[in-house]
């Protein structure tokens, strides 16, 4: 990991500069010395908003040394103000092309076309305020950690947004002139929360107060930061494509610590319920004196998550989201793998609306309608997540089935910000809804039960006795490795 | 048809809640309440329909709630000020809709200034969340704009970069010549689709001041009391705005005071204005009394609301001659209780309603002519109407089996600076530019009942006509008026009826006739390959580069 030549490796990691990166910023003076004068600000967020209490402690993390996506991580012990965040970008193709869009087919922008300047700031700001939002909403788990794996995960989930928010403001120092300065200043000015100067996003400024949440957050959540990562690897703008791609390979891992991690609840909770004789998920006072999560609660917690989640990916008709597509600045899932022409001027989209008091399918122009489809995609993916954590409690033998709510379930924008509706999508009044509403997202109770588990574990091999162990560790370590060596000050 | 009748009990866009000397006027506009199918006015956008309630409330604000100093304006939604007129309106708007559009929205911002300058009625914006293009426009009407330093609330004129037209309701001019935002800056900030927010916006004197969300409604009570100390406004109890009576039957429109005949084939409305009786309050307190059923106030509201129905509703009826009716001595006493009492706050709004009714007058793009006839009451405050006209005529001497009195101007002390027009000299100072002896000529003769000859003489009509010749003279310059074309006779009135010096209003008026109407019929704005039916499509505009 030693790498004190100066002279730049085109692939390579260079670590000769006080920001490891692969772009060669050896050689550009004048946004490596914004990013120098930008990074002190950024270690006085990490300490003052980043994990609490954990900063002296040795992670084992892993940090990118190559871009190579076979073997990018090197896995090692750090402490995290120690940890070298860096501008990683996926490899450049001198060929890539525009793929879609008004201006498809030519030559992928290496610098911001004017006329975008607004649009991609803006598309990049929004990015970039959710990383360090995340950090700051998961900043007070680490106290009830349920071992020492999952406090690894936490962090290593941490750092690398950490590594995401650098990742656009590069972009915004490098491209964006003074304005570009200013957001990347602003970034560390929000804070998840604070009435003041909240973070941009609804979901953003929602607290995580348990580990519950952190799993569920980190799958769907996460998820649709996948989501929008891999619609902004799209873009025609190259630098942004780059810097996406690159992130996607350690969204990956987040999203792994979401879906590993409910499974493991899930697991815990119905191993439990075996043992113990209990047949009836719903006999939650039965389940909970077991000190395990019962069903029904996680079911709360998912609807909770999953309608916060959907709200992030906007109004489903959307001149926005058209506009961006038509620049070429953002594309759909897997955008080269679609058969179409690509530029949708003549397009439509299937758009669920809520017309004359029903919830119904209108066709919409295909280009206002892309974050119903990318929204329509990321609930494909979701449901594929939660297809294999019902597979988890089918092993059991335990009678029971997570589901997916309603897209019109508990929604604060869009179509059905304005209605109320059941998990199964029925309509019904404001009143009615309120009623019902401790049946299907979690009560004050609830997330007091949850509270009076979430203890510290943090012996080595041990396991909070709500969670199961994974049936691997991290870097094919065991379940009982010492993945975070606490110092207590 | 367009009905610009509307009430509280019925807005569907705005809520009112008084609180003392303050009072919120909360924008909250519910998408589906656009006037015309194929839009949906999200974001707090506005169509006519949303700016028909808020001129509403306005009036109803200076008239039924004297005790009110200060309104806050602010938006009942949550993270949007207001988005600004509706872009799919105008962009499936005639072209004739979007200017009368324009033009109300400007005297509906023209008309809040006022209220500030001229009744002591002071407007605060809380600006949260954005306030872009209109919502913008709506707040630089106001004394103040407090603007939320929360990362997220910006102020922005994105017409240019978005829509490739201009601010269409003083926007620029505002920017310029009332906020004094230096020149360069108002080029950066009118190319900025994203707007400017916090500390840039008060440094750049686009807003007045910035608070954080924690202190925001502080702030703005803070600042509503600063204002409300500025504030003459006396309390007490106001005067209810009983709805009008109107009846549309056919091609007339009758209200009270006013009656309108169209001839559809001459293309032409006849408004007829019925002057006050005898019996008339002799101070404020009687006045105040008879309420809504006062005459200069009931003339007023009915006027109005002919004038913009005419407007909207009849584009085809391109001339409008007015006349009158009554006894002038009785208009002139009540010119002169007026004068007396205008200290008295509902006197005032009286006044200053008036004015505005006659300015709406002054920039209505249909030819205006006035026939001064037998039996007819031009005089005093009624007189200003003739002034306001592309031509007066005037019937001189007897008319042959009439009985009916002969056809007099008579100037009452009102119609020397009382009633300002845009230009901000009276209509009588404006129509004497060149020569302001015939101004003080005039003013000698306050009170007087002025013959045809004699009016013709001192220039207070086009011509005076005979019994031999009026019937002629005056079909032929109406059958010659609507021969023209309309366009350039939109364009002639527009320029001659503002002699004299350039004000806000008038740079306002006279930039959205020439610049943005002008920019609203170009292919690069409404072709089909324009920015404005290319919006929302995602589909980026296609200009012709060609500079004019």
């Amino acid at each position: 990991m030693t790498n004190s030549s100066a002279a730049y490796v085109d692939g390579a990691v260079d670590y000769s500069t006080n920001i490891p990166n692969n772009i060669g910023l050896v050689n550009d003076a004048r946004v490596l010395k914004a990013l120098e004068q930008w990074h002190p600000g950024y270690l006085d967020w990490w300490n003052q908003m980043g994990p609490e209490g954990f900063q002296a402690s040795d992670v084992y993390l892993r940090t990118a040394v190559s871009i190579d996506p076979k073997g990018w991580a090197q896995f090692g012990y750090v402490k995290m103000p120690d940890y070298r965040w860096g501008i990683l970008l996926a490899p450049q193709d001198p060929n890539r092309l525009v793929n879609f869009g008004a201006s498809k087919g030519e030559k992928a922008w290496q610098d911001v076309p004017g006329e975008h300047r607004a649009s991609l700031r803006r598309l990049i700001v929004i990015q970039g305020d959710t990383e360090p939002a995340s950090v700051e909403q998961q900043r007070h788990l680490g106290a009830t950690a349920p071992s020492l794996y999952d406090l690894r995960n936490l962090f290593q989930v941490n750092v690398e947004e950490g590594r995401h928010l650098w990742a656009m403001v590069y972009l915004l120092q490098k491209f964006f002139g003074r304005d570009g300065r200013e957001e990347a200043e602003g970034l560390l000015q929000r804070r998840s929360g604070d009435p003041d100067k909240p973070r941009m996003l609804g979901a953003f400024n929602e607290a995580t107060p348990d580990w519950l949440s952190f799993f569920m957050f980190t799958f769907f959540t996460d998820r649709d930061g996948k989501m929008q990562l891999e619609s902004l690897a799209q873009s025609g703008f190259d630098p942004l494509s780059r810097s996406c791609r690159f992130m996607l390979t350690e969204e990956a891992h987040h999203m792994f610590v979401g879906e590993t991690g409910i499974g493991r609840v899930l697991e815990r909770t119905c191993e439990a319920m075996k043992k113990a004789g209990i047949e009836d998920p719903h006999d939650t006072a039965k389940v909970r004196a077991l000190g395990v999560i019962d069903l029904p609660t996680i079911q709360k917690k998912a609807n909770l998550h999953f309608s916060l989640s959907l709200d992030l990916f906007g109004s489903e008709v959307s001149t926005n989201a058209a506009n961006f597509y038509n620049a070429g600045l953002k594309g759909r899932f897997m955008e080269t793998k679609i058969d179409d022409d690509h530029v949708l001027t003549n397009a439509t989209y299937p758009v669920l609306k809520f017309v004359d008091g029903q919830i119904r399918m209108v066709d919409e122009p295909a280009l206002t309608a892309l974050n119903m489809r990318l929204r329509d995609d990321y609930v494909k993916d979701c449901q594929g997540g939660v297809g294999r954590w019902n597979k988890v409690i089918e092993k059991t033998g335990v009678n029971f089935q997570l589901k997916l709510p309603s897209v019109a379930f508990h929604r604060q924008i869009g179509e059905f910000a304005r209605v109320e509706a059941s998990p199964d999508g029925k309509l019904m009044t404001e009143a009615d809804w309120i009623r019902m509403r401790d049946q299907w997202l979690p009560s004050s109770e609830d997330g007091e039960f949850i509270r009076s588990l979430m203890r510290p574990c943090w012996e080595i091999g041990q396991y909070a006795p709500w969670i199961a162990p994974p049936k691997v560790g991290i870097d094919s370590k065991g379940a009982d490795f010492e993945y975070v060596a606490i110092h207590r000050a | 048809m367009i009905d610009f009748l509307t009430s509280p009990d019925t807005y569907r866009h705005w809520r009112l809640n008084f609180t003392g000397e303050i009072a919120e006027l909360m924008m909250d506009v519910d998408e589906n309440g656009g006037l015309f199918d194929g839009y949906q006015l999200k974001l707090n956008s506005y169509d006519l329909g949303v700016d028909i309630e808020l001129s509403d409330a306005l009036q109803r604000l200076r008239f039924e709630h004297p005790e009110v100093k200060v309104v806050i304006l602010k938006s009942g939604k949550e993270r949007v000020f207001c988005a600004g007129a509706n872009i799919r309106m105008l962009g499936v708007a005639t072209h004739a809709h979007k200017v009368n559009f324009c033009k109300f929205t400007n005297e509906t911002r023209n008309g809040m200034e006022d209220a500030s300058e001229h009744s002591g009625l002071r407007f605060l914006c809380a600006v949260r969340g954005t306030a872009a293009g209109g919502g913008y426009e709506l707040a630089l009407a106001c004394d103040s704009i407090l603007l939320a330093d929360d990362g997220n609330s910006t102020v922005s004129l994105p017409e240019v970069p978005l829509l490739a037209v201009l601010p269409g309701t003083g926007g620029l001019t505002r920017v310029t010549d009332k906020r004094k935002v230096r020149r360069d800056r108002a080029d950066v900030f009118s190319t900025l689709e994203e707007g400017v927010k916090g500390k840039r916006a008060v440094d750049w004197r686009l807003v007045d001041a910035v608070a954080p969300n924690s202190k925001f409604d502080a702030t703005v009570a803070d600042m509503a009391k600063t204002l409300a100390a500025t504030s003459d406004r006396p309390g007490g109890l106001g005067v209810a705005l009983t709805p009008l009576v109107r009846d549309i039957s056919g091609d007339a429109i009758a209200y009270s005071l006013v009656r309108v005949d169209i001839d559809r084939d001459a293309r032409r409305a006849t408004i007829a204005i019925k002057g006050p009786g005898a019996a008339q309050p002799a101070n404020a307190a009687e006045v105040q009394a008879q309420g809504a059923d006062f005459y200069l106030l009931k003339l007023a509201r009915e006027l109005d609301d002919a004038i913009v129905h005419l407007r909207f509703n009849e584009l085809d009826i391109g001339t409008w001659v007015f006349r009158t009716e009554g006894d002038p001595a009785h208009m002139i006493a009540l010119d002169d209780m007026l004068a007396a009492h205008q200290s008295h706050w509902l006197v005032r709004e009286i006044l200053n309603f008036w004015k505005r009714v006659l300015k709406r007058i002054d920039v209505t793009s249909r030819s205006l002519a006035a026939l001064v006839q037998p039996g007819s009451c031009f005089a005093g405050s009624l007189a200003e109407i003739a002034f306001a006209c592309d031509r007066a005529y005037m019937f001189s001497g007897e008319m042959k089996g009439d009985n009916r009195p002969e056809a007099r101007m008579t100037l009452s002390g009102l119609n020397f600076g009382r009633y300002p027009m845009s230009n901000g000299l009276s209509r009588l100072a404006t129509r004497f530019l060149g020569e302001p002896q015939t101004l003080e000529s005039a003013r000698a003769l306050i009170g007087k009942q002025l013959d045809g000859f004699d009016s013709d003489k001192l220039g207070l009509v086009t011509e005076a006509f005979d019994d031999v010749d009026w019937d002629d003279e005056v079909r032929i310059f109406l059958e010659e008026r609507a021969s023209f074309s309309p366009d350039s006779l939109t364009g002639l009135e527009a320029n001659l009826r503002f002699p004299g010096p350039e004000t806000m209003e008038t740079k306002i008026f006279g930039r959205l006739t020439a610049w943005q109407n002008w920019i609203f019929q170009r292919p690069n704005a409404v072709g089909p390959e324009g920015a404005l039916k290319r919006y929302g499509s995602g589909v980026k505009a296609a200009f012709d580069k060609q500079r004019v």
